[in-house]
């Protein structure tokens, strides 16, 4: 019987390291995340007041700025799904192929990536500044003076200069999964399409792509997380500016926290925009079923 | 077997995490008093007066920078939170901020201390800077009044001005535009020339609020702005609208450097420091910045151009403090090192090293001429922690992105007007259904 009662308790054994680990790093910051979304808190003050789903209601109802921001940050993930992943593809595509260099290649699309995002940011501020920008100074030279601008500062181009940045940096990771899944597909199948009489497009549409498709699932998951999440290149390049064109879901949650000391509210924020990622991720888990 | 070593395995895994949670304890001496600080251009002369002050108490001093300043006000604001304040730091932002600190304990009152000896440690400071860290009895923060910080250094924020680029632009170099108008001038001449007209870090918000309020001040006095904080005088009041089109004249003469909105105070420095820029809005810490810079840089500094004829009141009195953690276990040590720190000899040595003005009045008494011109203007300077109101943060915010909405020729001052004080109107039905909520709990 005393064995029985041992052998009960020590699976829980195993796994306590585990739990404790989960419930340290994971459960209790959430349910302080919880309990503060519920409070009317500057972060300091030993009296935060309790005001139940008031922040919620405030962040559903009356903050059309944060909902602006997810279309801020829904029009990057949209360039970085199509543009970034794309490009991705092919450059994955084409370093797969025999070719002199390809290790060369290969370090080269990796290298983006494993800088900071910081590091990153300055340069790019540095390319596309207005008033002695690289950028503006090669379009003058070739006597393209009418598009030179102050491309981070100008509403009609800080977005998509901030996308530039981030699917110049972000890549280099889409390129290293496909490229990993390239490799997976047997070559076998690509001979006998090619004595069927294939060419390369229909082997690439019937062949690489039905069999790649898991893998991009993935990848477009990855980049609709990653992206959604944008947040240190907007604050080394453009601050959230000029006049919020800029403001991602992320910099609103700082800004919330840090300039207007609305602990509370930020907390809220934050619920709000993870339960949305968690139903996109919920989508496309599904989508990515489907296509398994 | 198995068993022993399973249970061997769980204590081992507890008591990693046990003795990963606790403190370590020093195993020889006291700890050294710990300051926090965010002054990345004083670090090496702080270090040295940490290496003096050991050297004549034996007490070891650990200045520890943690830059830029929105960083330190992070790690400031989580480690209140778990009590993990060193023994002195600085509290950045508005009054509001600096009570919860006081209220939650974590800042010990110096009023005892002012007053002893006769207010012997009071007396040595410029009254302003002690006063932006004071509370008076009349505060709505309900905090016991008297001091709490001690000041190391009072600013203004003024115009710097290049004098090698004025005479290029045909211009007297002793002789800057006094007015609006001709300041404007200045700046369309300096764009025809391909120069930057003027630069400031208006991707900082503060910045902007800071010339934006000089001028609201300036126009229509300091009592309708306070006014304007309480609610009574609207945002769309033609006076404030007024104050927004100073912007879009700024925008239209092209004076502004490209791409100001989105531009941090350091390439503005930059850009003033290589001399691309003829006027700079900047503080008194740009003295030490560009000096460092470009030392061949000639520049004079001006109080913001006039609207009328009176001066522009600006920004100014107190800088940078440093205040006593409450919670620590050597709050007398603290006091009296800061007490060292403000002294003469220290104060003068931080103003030959930094290039800042003393708070202590003696120290500052002798000052180079660049520094003068800032010097100058502490008396009359305002600070908005003196404002018998604050303006809320958010309404604050949104004043300034539409002041940047302005500089981009998105809005115009009435729409901006507008805004703000919808910003307003939800701000102050927040704030009553807030305190509704408390009553009600």
């Amino acid at each position: 019987m005393a064995a029985v009662e041992q052998k009960a308790y020590k699976p829980y054994l195993f796994l306590a390291p585990a739990i404790l680990l989960f419930a340290v790093f994971g459960i209790i910051p959430f349910y302080l995340l919880l309990k503060t979304s519920l409070l009317d808190w500057d972060g300091i003050s030993l009296a935060p007041r309790l005001i139940g789903a008031g922040n919620y209601f405030e962040v559903i109802f009356q903050d059309p700025s944060f909902w602006h921001s997810f279309m801020k940050a829904g029009y990057v993930t949209l360039l970085a799904l199509t543009v970034q992943n794309l490009l991705a593809l092919f450059l994955a595509i084409a370093v797969n192929r025999p070719l002199i260099g390809k290790g060369v290649y290969r370090t080269i699309f990796f290298l983006p990536p494993i800088l900071s995002e910081i590091v990153v940011g300055l340069i790019w501020v540095w390319i596309y500044d207005g008033n002695f920008g690289i950028l503006n100074q090669i379009l003058s030279s070739i006597g393209l003076d009418a598009l030179t601008r102050p491309w981070l500062a100008d509403p009609r181009t800080a977005l998509t200069a901030v996308s530039i940045v981030h699917m110049w940096k972000g890549f280099g990771w889409g390129f290293v999964i496909f490229l990993a899944g390239l490799q997976t597909i047997p070559e076998e199948l690509y001979e006998a399409a090619r004595v069927d009489g294939a060419g390369s497009w229909y082997r690439f549409w019937h062949i690489t792509m039905p069999l790649l498709m898991p893998v991009l699932l993935l990848v477009s998951i990855l980049t609709i997380l990653g992206t959604m999440q944008i947040f240190a290149i907007i604050i080394v390049t453009t601050q959230g500016g000029p006049a919020g064109h800029t403001e991602v879901p992320v910099w609103q949650i700082f800004s919330s926290m840090m300039g207007n000391r609305r602990f509370g509210y930020a907390c809220a924020q934050g619920i709000v925009f993870g339960m949305i990622l968690l139903v996109v991720s919920l989508i496309q888990m599904r989508l990515q079923k489907q296509a398994g | 077997m198995r068993e022993i070593l399973a249970r061997g395995t769980a204590a081992l895994v507890i008591g990693l995490l046990v003795a990963g949670c606790g403190g370590s304890k020093q195993a020889q001496g006291p700890r050294p008093l710990r300051v926090w600080h965010w002054m990345t251009d004083r670090e090496d002369a702080f270090n040295e007066l940490a290496r003096r002050y050991q050297s004549e108490t034996g007490i070891e001093v650990r200045f520890e920078l943690y830059a830029p300043s929105d960083l330190y006000e992070q790690k400031v604001r989580a480690s209140a939170q778990t009590d993990g304040l060193p023994e002195v730091y600085g509290i950045l932002g508005e009054m509001r901020g600096l009570a919860s600190f006081v209220q939650a304990g974590h800042v010990r009152s110096l009023e005892d201390v002012m007053n002893s000896d006769n207010n012997a440690w009071r007396n040595t400071f410029f009254s302003k800077a002690l006063a932006v860290n004071a509370f008076t009895p009349e505060n709505p923060y309900g905090v016991v009044p008297g001091v709490y910080g001690v000041p190391i250094d009072v600013m203004s924020i003024q115009l710097f001005y290049n004098k090698k680029l004025l005479s290029k632009l045909g211009q007297d170099p002793n002789q800057p535009p006094q007015t609006w108008e001709e300041f404007l001038r200045v700046g369309q001449l300096a764009k025809e020339q391909g120069l930057i007209g003027f630069v400031s870090g208006w991707a900082e918000l503060w910045l902007i609020d800071c010339f934006a309020t000089n001028y609201a001040i300036h126009t229509m006095g300091l009592d309708k702005v306070q006014q304007t904080y309480d609610g009574q005088v609207p945002y769309t009041d033609p006076a404030w609208q007024n104050v927004f089109n100073l912007f879009a004249q700024m925008r239209d003469s092209g004076t502004l450097a490209e791409g100001i909105v989105t531009m941090v105070n350091k390439r503005a420095e930059q850009l003033f420091a290589n001399e691309q820029a003829v006027f700079a809005f900047n503080g008194t810490w740009g003295v030490n910045v560009y000096d460092n810079m470009n030392p061949n840089l000639e520049y004079g500094i001006m109080l913001p151009p006039r609207i009328g004829d009176n001066s522009v009141v600006t920004w100014g009195g107190a800088g940078s403090s440093f205040f006593v953690n409450a919670k620590a276990p050597r709050q007398d040590e603290a006091i009296t090192f800061l007490k060292w720190l403000t002294a003469e000899p220290q104060q003068k040595y931080l103003l030959e090293t930094t290039h800042n003005i003393p708070s202590n009045r003696a120290a500052a008494s002798e000052l180079p001429d660049k520094l003068k011109a800032f010097a100058d203007v502490i008396d009359a300077a305002i600070h908005p922690r003196l404002f018998s109101v604050q303006e809320d943060s958010k309404v604050i915010e949104t004043f300034d992105k539409g002041i940047q909405s302005i500089l981009i020729g998105e809005s115009t001052g009435e729409q901006v007007a507008q805004l703000v004080a919808q910003a307003k109107q939800r701000e102050t039905i927040r704030q009553a259904k807030s305190e509704q909520a408390e009553a009600a709990h």
